[in-house]
């Protein structure tokens, strides 16, 4: 932006008030700018505090090696949790990366026009459908659905949890992809037409591999999301602390143990809560920001 | 190459087809499961809907009763994260699409905001519960709740209203300058009104994040089910009222089911809106 230099600016700026206006204006943006850049290092810094006593007296390795949670009886064993949060979490993104690719090329490369913009607004109404609400249908129509074939008689399982979150997080994947498959150059796309590729061949060895920068992203995305996704796994999994010994089995994940728990934890159980809420903020923001690194790479 | 594209298992009919059966299959499952959703929240919660329920109390914890105070404390809430985070989500934005766009401060800005929108709802919620609530002493109230659901909206505000400020293409901004008019005044005068549509639809947005957020409103705004008489009161937004129902109230699904139908025809009410905004400015821009 030539004309915002300062250089020039002067030139445009022809009496001193204008100036000033133009300052005040520009501070304020500067002044709020950092605010909101800083926000997360606040919220980075009060929760290490927070969770700074657990850390020190608990100590890191603690949660993972001690036998079991019992908080108040000071055992901080996180490690069923841990697993149970990494399971579910690769269940969702297996279940959903493939349909949130077939959706894609369904939309950039099958759909007839009105077919596509329908389908794009499915899309948008699932994404904004609230979690709490997908809990309500998970406990309503899935559990029962579960039960009934489950060995253990009931429908609060791990299996719950992954089919809720793989419908959650499909429309954020399923759109990432989509908005990558529409940056390929259609050069490409008409070269390899030519050459005599049928549309499946396009679609799925020249656009898809063009545009693995948004597939990866997409794919980054929705691991986020589940990793990070509360109130619907807190409604379906079932809350016991155990490891995920079978797909029917209840289990308690990470974030759903600090919504259960946050509400009467005192002291170092509080602070133990924390040190979970820390490894999810890091991790999440971390595959958050490569997410969108790569998407303004393909873009 | 040429061999391997000629001659490939993969290059036969049926495989076209199958090609073609599997991305219908998605689109039709995907499409399917929101049938479900919404046809599920429709024929359980359509019932219960009643201009009775919609401005009475809850009553027997919620079993009987309606939703008027849940309805006004989720209002007072989402007023408070709005009128925080929209000044501040606006400034940022203006200063980023305006004053600094490929500079390296405006990089690091970006960067710190594409990080904060990564955290998990319920992180807020911690970390709303250690500064608003403990920190500041302001409790479970729903300035607390507000203020935390304006951290988390935030970056969604700053990174579509800097996304409608650099759609005003550049031209008007130097002709605006040609013409000597000040920096503010082309901003005010110029960019604004075109970016209107675009930072509507950006609060918008951000208005049903925050409406549809149940996490983060757990341990700031609380429980309290009462009518909220002033900002430092408790009060329960409609998400949380329709967890709290599901799963510790035995007999509350009813009622749950018609606070979900509520929750789920505003934010359906506040797409549309998005969309009639998003496609103005769409028109407007190209």
């Amino acid at each position: 932006m030539i004309w915002w230099k300062r250089s020039s600016s002067s030139l445009l700026s022809v009496r001193g008030c204008r100036r000033f206006v133009d300052r005040l204006l520009g501070g304020a943006g500067l002044l709020s700018a950092l605010l909101g850049a800083s926000l997360v290092i606040w919220m980075l810094g009060f929760v290490l505090v927070e969770s700074w006593p657990a850390l020190q007296q608990i100590g890191p390795l603690r949660f993972l090696t001690d036998t079991a949670w019992y908080p108040t009886l000071g055992r901080f064993g996180m490690w069923p949790m841990v697993v149970a949060t990494v399971v579910v979490t690769i269940g969702s993104v297996v279940v959903t990366t493939p349909v949130a690719l077939g959706s894609a090329v369904y939309l950039r490369f099958y759909a007839p026009p009105v077919l596509a913009g329908l389908y794009r607004r499915v899309l948008w109404v699932l994404a904004g459908v609230p979690s709490v609400v997908y809990g309500w249908w998970g406990i309503t129509a899935l559990v029962p659905m579960i039960g009934r074939f489950s060995p253990f008689g009931f429908g609060h399982s791990l299996l719950a949890g992954v089919l809720v979150l793989s419908i959650m997080t499909l429309p954020l994947a399923a759109l990432t992809v989509d908005t990558a498959l529409g940056a390929v150059p259609r050069d490409y796309l008409a070269a390899a037409a030519a050459l005599g590729l049928g549309r499946r061949a396009v679609a799925w060895q020249v656009a898809v591999p063009l545009a693995w920068r948004g597939v990866l992203a997409g794919v980054l995305l929705q691991t986020a999301r589940a990793i990070g996704e509360t109130m619907a796994v807190l409604m379906v999994c079932g809350n016991v602390v155990q490891l995920p010994v079978s797909l029917f089995a209840p289990v308690r994940l990470l974030t759903a143990n600090i919504a259960l728990e946050m509400g009467y934890a005192t002291q170092l159980h509080r602070s133990a809560l924390f040190v979970s809420g820390l490894w999810l903020l890091v991790l999440a923001a971390v595959l958050v920001w490569a997410a969108q690194r790569l998407e303004r790479e393909c873009t | 190459m040429n061999g391997r594209l000629s001659k490939g298992w993969w290059m036969s009919a049926g495989w076209d087809t199958a090609g073609t059966a599997f991305v219908w299959g998605c689109a039709l499952a995907a499409t399917l499961a929101l049938a479900w959703l919404i046809g599920g929240v429709l024929s359980a919660g359509a019932g219960v809907i009643s201009w009775e329920f919609l401005t009475s109390e809850p009553s027997d914890a919620g079993r009987a009763g309606g939703i008027g105070t849940i309805l006004v404390a989720t209002c007072w809430i989402l007023a408070v994260a709005s009128m925080t985070s929209l000044p501040v989500g606006i400034g940022a934005a203006v200063w980023l699409a305006e004053c600094n766009r490929d500079g390296q401060l405006g990089r690091w800005v970006r960067g710190a905001v594409d990080l904060l929108a990564g955290v998990p709802s319920i992180v807020f919620g911690l970390f709303g519960n250690a500064f608003f609530c403990q920190f500041l002493g302001l409790g479970y109230s729903i300035l607390s709740g507000g203020l935390t659901l304006a951290v988390m909206i935030l970056p969604l505000l700053v990174r579509v209203s800097e996304q409608g400020l650099r759609a005003v293409p550049d031209q008007y901004r130097m002709a605006a300058a040609a013409l000597g008019l000040s920096r503010t005044t082309t901003f005010l005068h110029v960019v604004l009104p075109q970016a209107v549509p675009a930072l509507l639809a950006g609060f918008l947005l951000a208005t049903a994040r925050a409406l549809s957020e149940t996490a983060a409103l757990i341990f700031t705004s609380g429980y309290v089910a009462r009518m909220p008489r002033s900002l430092f009161d408790s009060g329960r937004a409609i998400s949380v009222h329709v967890y709290d129902l599901v799963m510790h109230v035995p007999g509350g699904e009813r009622r749950a089911a018609g606070a979900a139908l509520v929750l789920v025809l505003l934010l359906l009410a506040i797409h549309s809106l998005t969309n009639l905004f998003a496609r103005q400015w769409l028109s407007h821009v190209t």
